[in-house]
């Protein structure tokens, strides 16, 4: 609960009705961190994302996004995070170079910093030649790369991506990674959600959700140490079973 | 501003590159206010009619010719006795059948009365009513001028003066109505249908994580469609004054005020709509039914609200269009100002506040 945590929550809690979706969690993630958030669909990832992003309003807790209190100050935390969500964020009828002016200009870039952030994405995701066409016509994994660039293009200090990796082939996924481990180490704060346990190798330290709840939370290599597993799968088995 | 402003630019990207719904934006409007000034007309022009002249005067020859030469109607090229008409009305080729009988002019002449039948084909009922009445005034014509000879000391004489519309030009209302509906279609329907397009592409979650306020987005996003629709009340007001010389007697600026508060009033039922669904389908079908139904039948554009049962009477009243044409019919025919119609003004303000507090409520319920 240092000043310096990126995110830090404390009995985190969203009911919607008399359904629990996520159950009093706590943690905190540090700057520059890669912060991976596993579990099975429905286990109530997304929920406490959107709670961190200011989209839903916690039930009950407390907790802080960028050193702001996310119940109180969502119109801050929303200048300092960069969201991706699992669904598909850019336009589809507008071309590669219109969809990063769009979402620059609403984050309030000026026009000369749109310009040169507009040549700089293009040359990171090399397509420098592309960029007049429409993003329909694109395929899923280019687009994602996109995405990934567009939610990054205010230079966010948080950047949190909802399953980034969802429908996308093996290849594109490492690429993806990459790019993810980049903005990590370049002092951007990751937090991201995804299924796949095989992309858990790549974060710092990740939690386990099951049912809404945090059940196991660290570095892979603790997990595996923790529950006698060779691997993520293992792990989330044990604990899914557990419950 | 600058945030605005890269909305809205984005708004207008998606209008233009949807080209089939631009077309049909633009398009429809022209077709419409064609068809409605064109072809749905009540007048009648050269129906054709039989005249069966059993009479042979030269009374019931003038008669005849008057009915003829009139520019309602035409005599069919059918030499016809009264056993022929029921083949003839059967086979549509009549409209109407006038006969004068033998003793016509013996008793015109001697009495001072007489009579004629006019038959009608009733199976379209008002052009029955329309033939019926241009008859009945030729005749009455004739009447009134053979009868100053007689000097009849009682006499009472219609002389109609039909104000503001002299022609009885159905056009009159059309303009009216069709600038409602199309204004209703594009400020309801396509902003629904736009705001709820982000809703399940999810581009809206991500737009809300923005420091974007949900307002600014909202705005944003309606702001095209404004343009739009303010730009195609204005493309009806010009043909129908140049085509069909529809006059606009009153203020012009005070017509842009009322087109505008009214579009603001379809704006905010499309925010409505919008706020209550999540799916672009439900949001259509909400338009069509909630909206283009009641606005095209029940408030008044085509048929009268006067004629309607009580309960569609009361039920028109909640329909934003009626008392918009009201207004507009009021300011483009009468030249009436303000004063005339600042209730349906108020009526029109308060649609547009209720419809914007519905909406932020509901907005509200589903962030919580």
């Amino acid at each position: 609960m240092s000043k310096q945590d990126s995110i830090w929550v404390e009995d985190l809690t969203k009911r919607f009705g008399s359904f629990t979706a996520v159950d009093s969690i706590s943690f905190q993630v540090d700057p520059g961190e890669v912060f991976g958030f596993l579990g099975a669909n429905g286990a109530g990832k997304s929920t406490a994302m959107k709670m961190l992003c200011g989209l839903l309003q916690p039930t009950s807790g407390i907790g802080e996004v960028a050193g702001f209190n996310i119940r109180k100050e969502s119109e801050k935390i929303k200048k300092k995070i960069g969201y991706m969500s699992q669904k598909f964020s850019l336009y589809n009828d507008l071309t590669i170079a219109e969809n990063i002016q769009f979402y620059a200009g609403i984050y309030g870039l000026k026009s000369r910093e749109i310009r040169e952030k507009s040549r700089l994405l293009l040359d990171q995701i090399e397509l420098n030649t592309k960029a007049d066409t429409y993003v329909g016509s694109l395929p899923l994994g280019w687009k994602q790369k996109i995405a990934f660039g567009v939610a990054m293009i205010h230079n966010p200090e948080i950047i949190f991506l909802d399953e980034p990796t969802g429908g996308v082939d093996p290849l594109t996924r490492r690429n993806f990674w990459e790019m993810i481990r980049q903005a990590a180490y370049q002092g951007t704060t990751v937090f991201v959600t995804t299924h796949y346990m095989d992309e858990a190798e790549y974060c710092d330290r990740i939690s386990m959700m099951v049912d809404g709840r945090i059940e196991g939370l660290g570095s892979p290599a603790d997990l595996k140490g923790e529950f006698e597993s060779k691997n993520m799968d293992e792990v989330f088995l044990k604990l899914a079973r557990a419950t | 501003m600058r945030r605005f402003g890269s909305f809205v630019q984005k708004e207008f990207y998606h209008i233009f590159r949807d080209w089939r719904t631009l077309l049909i934006l633009i398009g429809m409007p022209v077709a419409q206010i064609l068809l409605f000034g064109y072809a749905i007309t009540n007048e009648i022009q050269e129906a054709e009619i039989v005249i069966i002249d059993h009479s042979k005067t030269p009374e019931s020859r003038e008669i005849s010719s008057r009915i003829l030469e009139s520019e309602y109607f035409r005599q069919s090229n059918q030499m016809v006795s009264e056993a022929d008409l029921e083949t003839l009305f059967r086979r549509g080729k009549i409209k109407q059948a006038v006969i004068i009988p033998a003793n016509f002019a013996r008793d015109f002449n001697t009495m001072g009365r007489a009579n004629l039948q006019v038959i009608a084909d009733a199976s379209d009922p008002n052009t029955a009513n329309i033939t019926y009445n241009y008859t009945s005034s030729i005749v009455q014509q004739f009447t009134v001028e053979k009868t100053d000879v007689f000097s009849i000391p009682y006499r009472i004489r219609v002389f109609p003066v039909m104000m503001y519309n002299p022609e009885l030009k159905g056009v009159f209302l059309f303009v009216p109505g069709t600038i409602s509906v199309i204004l209703m279609l594009i400020s309801a329907m396509m902003t629904s249908i736009s705001i709820t397009r982000e809703k399940e592409l999810g581009t809206m979650e991500i737009l809300l994580a923005t420091p974007m306020a949900p307002v600014q987005i909202i705005v944003a996003k309606v702001i095209p469609y404004l343009f739009l629709a303010l730009f195609n009340a204005f493309g009806v007001l010009v043909l129908g004054y140049f085509v069909f010389k529809v006059p606009i007697e009153g203020s012009l600026a005070l017509l842009l005020g009322e087109t505008a508060l009214f579009v603001t009033t379809a704006l905010s039922l499309g925010i409505f709509i919008s706020s209550r669904t999540n799916s672009q389908q439900v949001a259509l079908m909400a338009s069509l039914m909630g909206l283009m139904l009641p606005t095209i039948l029940l408030s008044g554009f085509i048929f009268p609200i006067e004629n309607m049962p009580v309960v569609l009477q009361v039920i028109s009243n909640i329909v934003p269009a009626k008392w918009f044409i009201v207004i507009i019919k009021g300011i483009m025919i009468k030249g009436q100002g303000i004063e005339y119609f600042w209730k349906e003004t108020l009526v029109l303000v308060g649609f547009t506040l209720l419809f914007v507090v519905l909406s932020i409520k509901s907005f509200k319920l589903r962030l919580s």
